[in-house]
């Protein structure tokens, strides 16, 4: 009569192997993709024609088909492009007693430069043979200047960093309450340094 | 009589292998995890550029991508080596992208439409005449909220010799 036999196991010893061959394939097929980048709004078709601008209040940076970067017809090496345009953008040339004064512009209040940050104009113009990598570090710089005045101004009326009112604005887990206060506060920074960007193609 | 015996052909004990099932599985969850399986077959070099100021890109159902490059290896004997568009799986040409743009935007529920945006997936060693040609065609097509994709890094990295 058969006893009771314990179940036979199970040899678990191949796990491992079918686990490794999983992992292998994962391995080969995984391409860690990336979701995220510059968001830029392009302008309205049939808007290029702009109302005559003073010549003090336009940023003009110009990337040839060397790559080289030109700031007001000067050669200027990319890793001062953020201090000029903050300079240029922080500038407030209006006098205190002018309409238009920037009561919270720190910079240098120069009646050559740009009179208000709402009035301040970049125009950044490229090249066809401009490679796009020197496009994207050129756009990467100037959105950086706009972070690094938006911050400040962040810091000062709200105690906290614009970016990080836009990350917690686009965060799915905010509650909408809670988002419509953030925008609200988003569109008051925004206001005080608006991101005037004009772009053409020059050969 | 000692209390310390040495046993004379005692072996190494062996190291136990029992565990190692467990590590390799989570291994594999972590890369079954994070996988994205690719949308599109590439046909085009595709080295992003990097920047640091990103922000992510939200809602994926409302994104169109856009390649653009040159063509990888047996695309580049018929079509040459200037950087050529790429949507979905097929080659487009710079005369049709605006329409194909605009399929693809018909393709996504009625009330998307008007959040689209538009991803430019551009390798870093293209030249700015295409992508210029790109953005006044999505301007035609008022599809004007566009984001360059990019690795974040530092963008200084982007500048070739």
């Amino acid at each position: 009569m058969a006893s009771r036999e314990e179940a036979p196991k199970v040899n678990a010893g191949s796990m491992a192997d079918i686990a490794f061959l999983l992992l292998i394939f994962f391995l080969v097929t995984t391409s860690i993709e990336t979701d995220a980048g510059l968001d830029r709004m392009l302008p309205r078709e049939g808007t290029e024609i702009p109302p005559p601008i003073p010549r003090r209040n336009i940023f003009p940076i110009l990337i040839n088909g060397n790559d080289e970067l030109l700031v007001d017809g000067e050669l200027t090496d990319l890793k001062d492009l953020r201090e000029m345009t903050i300079a240029f953008l922080d500038n407030g040339g209006y006098g205190i007693e002018e309409l238009g004064y920037c009561s919270y512009c720190k910079g240098e209040r120069d009646v050559k430069s740009s009179d208000n940050p709402n009035k301040a104009i970049v125009s950044l113009m490229s090249n066809r043979e401009t490679t796009y990598g020197t496009y994207i570090t050129v756009q990467n710089e100037l959105v950086a200047a706009y972070n690094a005045l938006r911050n400040r101004e962040a810091q000062r009326l709200f105690r906290t960093d614009f970016t990080a009112l836009e990350a917690l604005y686009s965060n799915s887990e905010t509650s909408i309450a809670d988002k419509k206060d953030l925008k609200a506060k988003i569109r008051k920074i925004q206001e005080l340094y608006p991101m005037k960007l004009s772009e053409a193609e020059r050969n | 009589m000692s209390k310390f015996k040495f046993k004379k052909n005692a072996k190494t004990p062996e190291v136990s292998t029992a565990s190692l099932p467990d590590i390799v599985f989570m291994l594999l969850f972590f890369f079954m995890t994070v996988t994205v399986m690719k949308d599109d077959t590439l046909k085009v070099a595709n080295e992003l550029p990097n920047a640091s100021e990103i922000k992510k890109l939200e809602k994926k159902d409302r994104v169109i991508t856009v390649y653009v490059g040159k063509p990888e290896q047996p695309f580049d004997v018929a079509l040459g080596t200037e950087p050529k568009i790429q949507v979905n799986d097929r080659f487009v040409s710079l005369e049709n992208f605006g329409l194909i743009i605009l399929e693809e935007i018909n393709k996504k529920p009625e009330h998307l439409r008007s959040f689209i945006t538009v991803s430019l997936k551009v390798d870093k060693k293209a030249t700015m005449g295409l992508i210029s040609d790109v953005k006044q065609k999505l301007r035609e097509i008022n599809a004007l909220k566009i984001n360059y994709t990019t690795y974040e890094g530092d963008a200084f990295q982007n500048i070739i010799k």
